[in-house]
């Protein structure tokens, strides 16, 4: 018998967490990408083991399509680092200032 | 008392994927260097694989490693080193004052309150098996591609035109200026 559902929940809970926390805390642009990835994948986790609680094969395919969405999402996030690294030689999300009044 | 209740390998390979995880997911915040950061998510979504292995879900772990570790990842470290970030933040410098204690207290209060929900309640309550059955091994691949080119076809095609969408954003984004020029030189 495989270990409780429980268990990974919580486990993607405590992913979920770490990445929300560094999302909050880091300041590069290129570390907030990969805490959201984390996020992400703590979603995906807890998809995966309701598909296996509920036995349906919905839950899984949801994850095939977050996967395609997250690397939309990074190609075009990751394209905006290049060009804004281009203009200020930086990926600090602190110095992205101008509309500040 | 645990190992009792539940097969040793299970346990095993629960405390091997949640290791991987979480090591790897503190590593990615805790670490300095992007490029050790990226390696660090690595060590993340291969543990992630190893818990969609134990739990049927075969074809995601493959494409978890194909696509997340082998391409996303390597998209990243494609950035940091054509930028040359690294080695540059200052991870202990605190531009909001209290920023760190306010995002912990955020962070504790939400994981806490899904665990505690998760605790009091029965949150699987859907009825089983709408759409498939899973079925371990070949068979999941087999009905995940049912599923997903019958049940999910408009979304599958609509993440056909989202994915060309994004690779012409992301070159109209990355490109050089001047482009008419370099064509002139070329």
């Amino acid at each position: 018998m495989n270990v409780p559902a429980a268990w990974y929940l919580v486990l993607a809970a405590g992913l979920f967490g770490i990445g929300a926390f560094g999302l909050l805390t880091r300041r590069s642009a290129l570390i907030m990408f990969m805490c959201i990835e984390l996020m992400l994948n703590a979603v995906n986790l807890t998809f995966v083991t309701f598909s296996r609680t509920l036995n349906d094969i919905s839950g899984q395919a949801i994850v095939f399509f977050v996967m395609v969405v997250a690397a939309a999402e990074v190609t075009v996030g990751l394209g905006i680092v290049v060009s804004v690294f281009r203009r200020r030689s930086s990926t600090s999300v602190d110095e992205l200032s101008e509309l500040k009044g | 008392m645990i190992a009792a209740a539940y097969t040793t390998p299970s346990v095993l390979v629960f405390a091997t994927s949640a290791l991987l995880i979480l090591v790897g997911a503190i590593g990615v915040i805790a670490v300095k260097n992007p490029v050790h950061a990226a390696l660090c998510l690595i060590m993340t979504l291969i543990g992630v694989a190893v818990a969609f292995v134990a739990q049927s879900a075969d074809f995601l772990a493959a494409v978890q490693i194909i696509v997340y570790a082998g391409a996303i990842v390597v998209l990243f470290l494609f950035v940091i080193m054509f930028l040359g970030v690294d080695r540059r933040e200052h991870i202990h410098f605190e531009p909001l004052v209290g920023q760190r204690a306010f995002a912990a207290v955020g962070v504790a209060i939400t994981v806490g309150g899904l665990i505690a929900l998760m605790a009091k309640s029965h949150w699987v309550s859907g009825a089983t098996s709408v759409t498939t059955k899973l079925s371990a091994g070949s068979g999941n691949v087999h009905e995940l591609g049912t599923a997903v080119f019958t049940t999910y076809l408009f979304a599958f095609e609509a993440t056909a035109a989202l994915l060309i969408i994004a690779v012409v954003g992301a070159v109209l984004l990355a490109r050089r200026e001047r482009p008419i020029q370099s064509e002139k030189e070329a």
